[in-house]
């Protein structure tokens, strides 16, 4: 039963990841289309962010807002992603103590 | 409607392999500790070893999997774990579209294959190397950092449900963070060059938290919908041909 849960979780997860495959192509573009198309990225990043960040560790929302800070100083640096995911991760770390 | 002339910048297929890795690679370190994570809680929740890597191998999708997890432990039913997934993952649905028009001169079989892949993390790797498209072979280059996240993402798992109880709960829910920060990571050069785009990214925040928490609808819906509101939102202030 577990292996077919698993199925069909792949199955719901796969078809709307493909669909655009064989449809975008179709769609005679529109500069604004295009316009958010390209926004799409950002808008994503945004929403993955807040408030999910807050919820890093439940009971303490402002744990997970000031790792994100941490990352966000350490990406201002022009420092590679990697260095803001560690700085993250010894912030939460050290605040969970 | 105009003929798009693409430039192909010349380029072998093992360098373009080679830049695709090392593009892969913050989603390869943040994916690690997160994959552990989920292979210690899905083996906590009755998995196989098995099973827990499996589901990484099938499924590929973070939040889902430790959310299906959870449910299981709390003996949800088939159709519950699978409606659930789709509703949170369905964001991809928006990405993909994103995703397939950078693409949109590959092969039907590469934009396939490719689409398979799409993540929040690896479509947001790829939309920032968004000129790696017009190159020859590029389609090598999102293949690599395709794989190297998923290499990563199908260790990480096994080696969770491999370790079990042997990494402490303090440490594991200090990688709760890992992704946020490779988020935040990715998103802040773009604001720095861009301000614009921190307006976007900020504005679809707030969508979200209203949704979320006032309208209260369900984490997969208000990622949905905030990420199409605020991108439709942006239109007027997106140039035609943004520099990523």
């Amino acid at each position: 039963m577990t292996m077919l849960t698993i199925l069909g979780m792949a199955i719901v997860t796969m078809v709307p990841r493909f669909i655009p495959a064989f449809i975008m192509d179709r769609l005679a573009l529109k500069p604004w289309i295009n316009k958010w198309l390209n926004a799409i990225p950002f808008a994503a990043l945004g929403a993955l962010i807040f408030p999910g960040v807050m919820s890093v560790i439940e009971e303490a929302p402002w744990v997970g807002i000031i790792g994100g800070l941490v990352a966000a100083a350490i990406a201002l640096l022009n420092l590679n992603v990697i260095f803001s995911v560690i700085g993250a991760i010894v912030t939460v770390f050290l605040l969970t103590m | 409607m105009k003929e798009e002339v693409v430039m192909e910048t010349e380029q072998s297929i093992g360098s373009a392999f080679k830049q695709g890795s090392l593009a892969g690679m913050p989603i390869f370190l943040g994916y690690m500790p997160i994959a552990i994570a989920y292979g210690v809680l899905a083996s906590q929740s009755g998995l196989t070893i098995f099973e827990t890597t499996m589901m990484s191998v099938l499924v590929f999708a973070g939040a889902a999997q430790f959310m299906a997890a959870n449910m299981m432990a709390q003996g949800a039913l088939f159709l519950q774990i699978v409606v659930a997934t789709f509703v949170l993952n369905f964001r991809h649905f928006i990405m993909s579209m994103s995703f397939m028009n950078q693409l949109r001169h590959y092969s039907l079989p590469w934009k396939f294959g490719l689409s398979l892949g799409l993540t929040d993390e690896t479509f947001a790797v790829s939309a920032l190397h968004k000129k790696e498209a017009n190159k020859e072979n590029s389609m090598f280059f999102y293949l690599a950092l395709i794989l190297t996240a998923y290499f990563s993402w199908i260790a990480g798992s096994f080696a969770g449900a491999l370790l079990g109880e042997i990494i402490p709960s303090q440490l594991s829910d200090s990688m709760g963070i890992a992704l946020y920060a490779m988020f935040i990571g990715l998103l802040t050069p773009s604001v720095k060059k861009e301000w614009r785009i921190g307006v976007v990214a900020v504005i679809s925040m707030l969508l979200n938290y209203i949704f979320s928490e006032y309208i209260g609808l369900e984490t997969g819906w208000s990622i949905v919908l905030a990420t199409v509101v605020g991108s439709l939102i942006a239109i007027p202030m997106m140039k035609e041909d943004d520099v990523q």
